[in-house]
């Protein structure tokens, strides 16, 4: 059985919400890591979660970047192992390098919570590998520095890698600028490393896993997950 | 042995808002003069906002027993058992002029406020809602343009703080309601309600027990930060200067908040807390003073352990600071190492600073000395009552206002226009939006889906409903019926959702208590929330007074908000408002038993006209405002609530939405809106005049639609709740229709609709920037 560790950071509030989706709606082995643990033996795949972790003090995700734990996390990615970032869980792995560019404060300046959709633009990483190219997915939003940003250089490297994993869309799939909710560069929603291994998207996946709340879409990036670490030996330790 | 040397004189007693009465009662407690300190602890422990002590006498009239009620009144919040061992613990609390003296924080601190008051028994927060009262935000009724910009100003100011400490803190929120209404212009009303669940065998008091036992002060230090918000703030009129109040709003930390309630609800784990309480209104005078006085025992403390931001405090400044983010616990003595290894992992301070004692005394010592020393039951219980004068005003000449109405057979269309726009009509989708409500994952129905909002309870069947309201014109023009209608308004709409009202919180927000006028509203207001809650079998576990809500000199509407929860059994049948199927039928539930079947009479045609006078329709299309709240009929009420919570459970609607400001058509479009592109389409037969007909805002009524196979189980339990049900039209797409007696009333693109609905409340508030922003 493969286990999956969800880090609390202190400010992280949607550790209990990834916990939930993994135990209770994926029926996987799972657990918190607090931030200061140094050791992530044992665990198959991390999920940074959202929130406001440090208070979103300074920067979002610039102090908790300097959390002892993420040098365990950088570790853990160097040798393959599987590393999910949700909204404030991509700012941080942004700060601490471990993706490339930053999320800026959203166009409107203001904080959004609502539904989106977003499209799949590789179907080539362990997190969306079970949807089909294109596919539209309709997950919520709840942020205020969604913003993605990079420079020129670093956007054609991704393109080019075919590191862009989501783009906000219209319902149709469509990318239409008037669906892109926080002004996004190229729309971003999501992106991966070179290895493919470590994902940051703004969307929060674990928010939609039931009918209850509103959409299941969610599920296609969790099932990706839990499925690649079936077909994976587990992942190398820190 | 008195430390501080400021000498007590006439003139500051005075300053404190301490009455003669109540000085001579002060030297009588203590058998003596008191110094400073304890002149600045008595005169907050006995302001207004923390001793009720213009509002008790009315306050226990209200219904507050019931066998689910675990913990009423006198508690930080009120509990009621929700089933499968799980309590729910909720309470709302008014921070209104915090926020209109800084919108930002004084909103932010309102929520930090009730959040502390839920977690500190042991429930860990699912869910926020905010009742908001603002001036207008559109040019109307010749306000002053600059008074609509600072309203909008407060607007965002309030909104932006919600989000901040709500969404950092991660609770969700989940819904409310937000009016405008001049008469919140330089007053507006910010009232919170936050729900938790704890088990209900593992909840957590503020009563101090165990001689000995070591008190403990825990989060954020203490700073000068909103010394006599409580006496100063929530205790008097505005005035001009009241903007040089701005030192005395709090500044929230949600991070820290958040930081707490881990730790908080970590260490109650341990087992070894004894008791606990948040250091709200009046800080660490009313938490050490209060948990003394309901566990019987006295409390001493040492100042000078007390975590603090700045040097060189006095005693007066720390007792009556308001810092946010800070509690006071009890431990069982020898297990205290326990509780602080909890909080230091949490980063957070956490310091022995005094303990329990046995002589009933709250003894605050500075340097060694001794700063304060008061009886603690004096000092919470027994503080004055005062049963104030109580004057019914003269009767309103508006009361005589009639809404000219249209030809028969004219099109309403461009007036239903103008009522969708309307900000009290319009979605606050540009609202919600800036609150995380999803968080937790709980929240089933979102904001603006349904009449309440819909958090489910993990690991169980059930879900809970929420709803909030209050009716602030209605209660201007008759204060009883219009709470009764509050009530009425927040059960229905609990019950729309399919759940059961199960208990209610309330915010009772009014003006200047020593004006007899505002004394009398208050009382009516209480006597109209007591017969409906006890008609509707709906106990109140709690909440909040707020008085002196009046700048200069004015006072508001009187605003008695009530916050109903309710108990969906089968959390898999919870309604929302949104029409579901093309073709479907849609159907108008009446609580009424017998309703208007042909002409009215002359005499119920001039009653209803003077009820229309008081309605959103009225004010928007006509400008009036005035008339009276339409009659309520309380059985009517129970009947269609009966009916709803029973329809529901037996999945036989697809939909419903209960029938409140902009009449019957604003509610058949709010349910196309909800939608994915269905509208409806309906006609009918009466004969009263179609602005009646479509405008009007009689309670106990609801539209629900079902597909044409349901209809006849409908009608079977209709008949057997004894309500009446009419067929009035089927969901469709493209144009929204009504028409009466074979005449087209309003006939709209759906979508063209739509988009001046949603649109109105950014670009009131936003204006020319609106489109700018997503």
């Amino acid at each position: 059985m493969t286990k999956i560790g969800v880090v609390v950071f202190p400010g992280s509030n949607c550790d209990h919400d990834a916990l939930h989706a993994a135990s209770e709606v994926l029926h996987q082995s799972a657990e918190f890591i607090w931030h200061q643990s140094q050791d992530l033996s044992g665990f198959d795949a991390v999920i940074l979660p959202g929130g406001f972790s440090y208070g979103d003090y300074l920067r979002t995700g610039a102090i908790a970047r300097f959390s002892p734990v993420m040098n365990a996390i950088a570790r853990f990615a160097r040798s393959g192992g599987l590393v999910l970032g949700i909204c404030n869980g991509f700012q941080i792995l942004c700060e601490a390098g471990l993706l490339p560019g930053a999320l800026m404060r959203n166009q409107g300046l203001r904080f959004i919570c609502r539904h989106v959709h977003v499209r799949v633009e590789t179907t080539a990483t362990p997190f969306t590998s079970v949807a089909q190219p294109g596919q539209v997915l309709r997950i919520p939003i709840a942020h205020a520095e969604g913003n993605y940003v990079c420079d020129a250089a670093t956007l054609a490297d991704l393109k080019h890698h075919g590191q862009i994993v989501f783009r906000y869309c219209a319902p149709d799939g469509r990318l239409d600028p008037a669906a892109n909710p926080n002004g996004s560069l190229d729309a971003i929603a999501g992106i991966c490393n070179r290895e493919r291994n470590v994902m940051g998207m703004m969307p929060h996946p674990e928010r939609a896993v039931e009918a209850a709340l509103g959409s299941t879409d969610g599920l296609v990036v969790l099932h990706s997950l839990v499925q690649s670490l079936a077909r994976q030996p587990a992942a190398a330790v820190s | 042995m008195l430390a501080t040397e400021i000498k007590v004189t006439p003139e500051l007693v005075a300053e404190h808002g301490v009455s003669h009465e109540e000085y001579a009662r002060i030297q009588k407690i203590l058998g003596r003069e008191p110094n400073f300190t304890e002149l600045g602890i008595f005169s907050v422990m006995w302001s207004e906002h923390c001793s009720y002590k213009s509002s008790r006498i009315h306050l226990k009239r209200l219904p507050t027993r019931a066998p689910q009620v675990l913990q009423g009144p006198g508690e930080n919040a009120g509990v009621v058992d929700v089933g499968d061992g799980l309590a729910a613990v909720f309470k709302m609390e008014s921070h209104n002029h915090p926020s209109y003296v800084e919108p930002f924080q004084g909103a932010a601190t309102g929520v930090g406020g009730i959040l502390r008051d839920v977690f500190t028994m042991g429930a860990r927060p699912i869910a926020v809602l905010d009742s908001l009262r603002f001036g207008s935000i559109t040019p109307a009724n010749g306000q002053a343009p600059e008074v609509i910009a600072r309203n909008r100003r407060l607007v965002d100011g309030v909104v932006r703080g919600i989000a901040f400490y709500g969404n950092c803190f991660g609770v969700p929120t989940v819904g409310g309601e937000v009016e405008f209404e001049p008469s919140y212009a330089g007053n507006p009303l910010v009232n919170v309600l936050a729900l938790g669940i704890a088990p209900r065998n593992q909840l957590f008091f503020a009563r101090a027990r165990g001689e000995g036992n070591p008190v403990i002060y825990v989060g954020a230090k203490t700073g000068r930060d909103g010394i006599h918000g409580a006496s100063l703030l929530a205790s008097a009129e505005f005035s001009e200067e009241s903007q040089q109040k701005r030192p005395n709003v709090q500044v929230g930390d949600p991070f820290l908040e958040k930081l707490l309630l881990e730790a908080c609800l970590e260490a109650m784990a341990t087992g070894a807390i004894v008791g606990i309480q948040d250091m709200g209104a009046a800080g660490l005078t009313s938490t050490s003073c209060e948990m003394a006085s309901r566990g019987g025992v006295g409390i001493e403390i040492e100042l000078d352990r007390v975590p603090q931001r700045e040097t060189g405090m006095t005693a007066y400044e720390m007792m009556l600071s308001e810092s946010q983010e800070r509690m006071l616990l009890v431990a069982e003595r020898g297990r205290e190492a326990e509780v602080l290894r909890v909080f230091r992992k949490w980063g957070l301070d956490a310091v022995e600073i005094g303990h329990v004692t046995s002589d009933g005394k709250l003894r605050v010592l500075h340097h060694g000395e001794i700063a304060a020393e008061i009886p603690a039951d004096a000092l919470a219980e027994q503080a004055p009552v005062y049963q104030r004068p109580i004057a019914p005003p003269k009767p309103a000449a508006a009361r005589d206002a009639r809404v000219p109405l249209a030809p028969v057979g004219a099109d309403l269309t461009a007036n239903f226009r103008r009522l969708l726009a309307a900000p009290a009509i319009a979605s606050k989708r540009w609202i919600f939006e800036q609150y995380d409500h999803m968080v937790r994952t709980n929240t089933t129905v979102f904001p603006g889906a349904a009449d309440a909002a819909v958090v489910r309870l993990k690991g169980t069947t059930r879900a809970l409903a929420l709803a909030t309201d209050g009716k602030g014109r209605w209660c201007t023009l008759d204060p009883r019926v219009g709470a009764m209608h509050a009530v009425a308004e927040a059960a229905r709409n609990v019950a729309a959702v399919g759940a059961r009202p199960w208990a209610a919180t309330n915010c009772l927000n009014f003006g200047n208590p020593e004006k007899p006028e505002v004394m009398w509203q208050f009382s009516e207001a209480v006597d109209g929330m007591s017969e409906a809650c006890r008609a509707l079998s709906i106990p109140i576990t709690g909440g909040n007074v707020s008085f002196y809500n009046d700048t200069l000199g004015k006072s508001i509407d009187p605003t008695p908000i009530v916050g109903v929860l309710g108990v969906i059994e089968n959390a898999a049948a919870t309604l929302s408002m949104a029409f579901r199927n093309e073709g479907d039928a849609i159907v108008l539930l009446d609580g009424r038993a017998e309703v208007r079947s042909s002409a009215p009479s002359d005499a119920s045609q001039r009653e209803s006209l003077r009820e229309f006078a008081s309605s959103e329709y009225a004010r928007t299309v006509a400008g009036i405002v005035g008339g009276v709240p339409p009659a309520i009929d309380l059985a009517a009420e129970l009947r269609l609530i009966n009916a709803l919570v029973a329809l529901a459970s037996e999945g036989v609607l697809a939909s419903a939405h209960d029938v409140s400001d902009g009449g019957i058509a604003v509610t058949l479009a709010e349910c196309g809106f909800a939608s994915n592109g269905l509208i409806a389409e309906a006609a009918w037969q009466s004969g009263e005049p179609a602005e009646l007909a479509f405008f009007s805002e009689t309670g106990a009524r609801a539209v629900v639609s079902l597909s044409q196979a349901s209809l006849a189980r409908l009608l079977t339990i209709a008949a057997q709740y004894k309500i009446t049900a009419f067929v009035i039209g089927r969901v469709t797409r493209g144009q929204f229709q009504l028409s009466l007696n074979g005449a087209t009333v309003v006939r709209d693109h759906s979508a063209s609709l739509g988009e001046i609905w949603s649109g109105a409340i950014e670009h009131a508030v936003l204006g020319d920037q609106a489109s700018k922003q997503t």
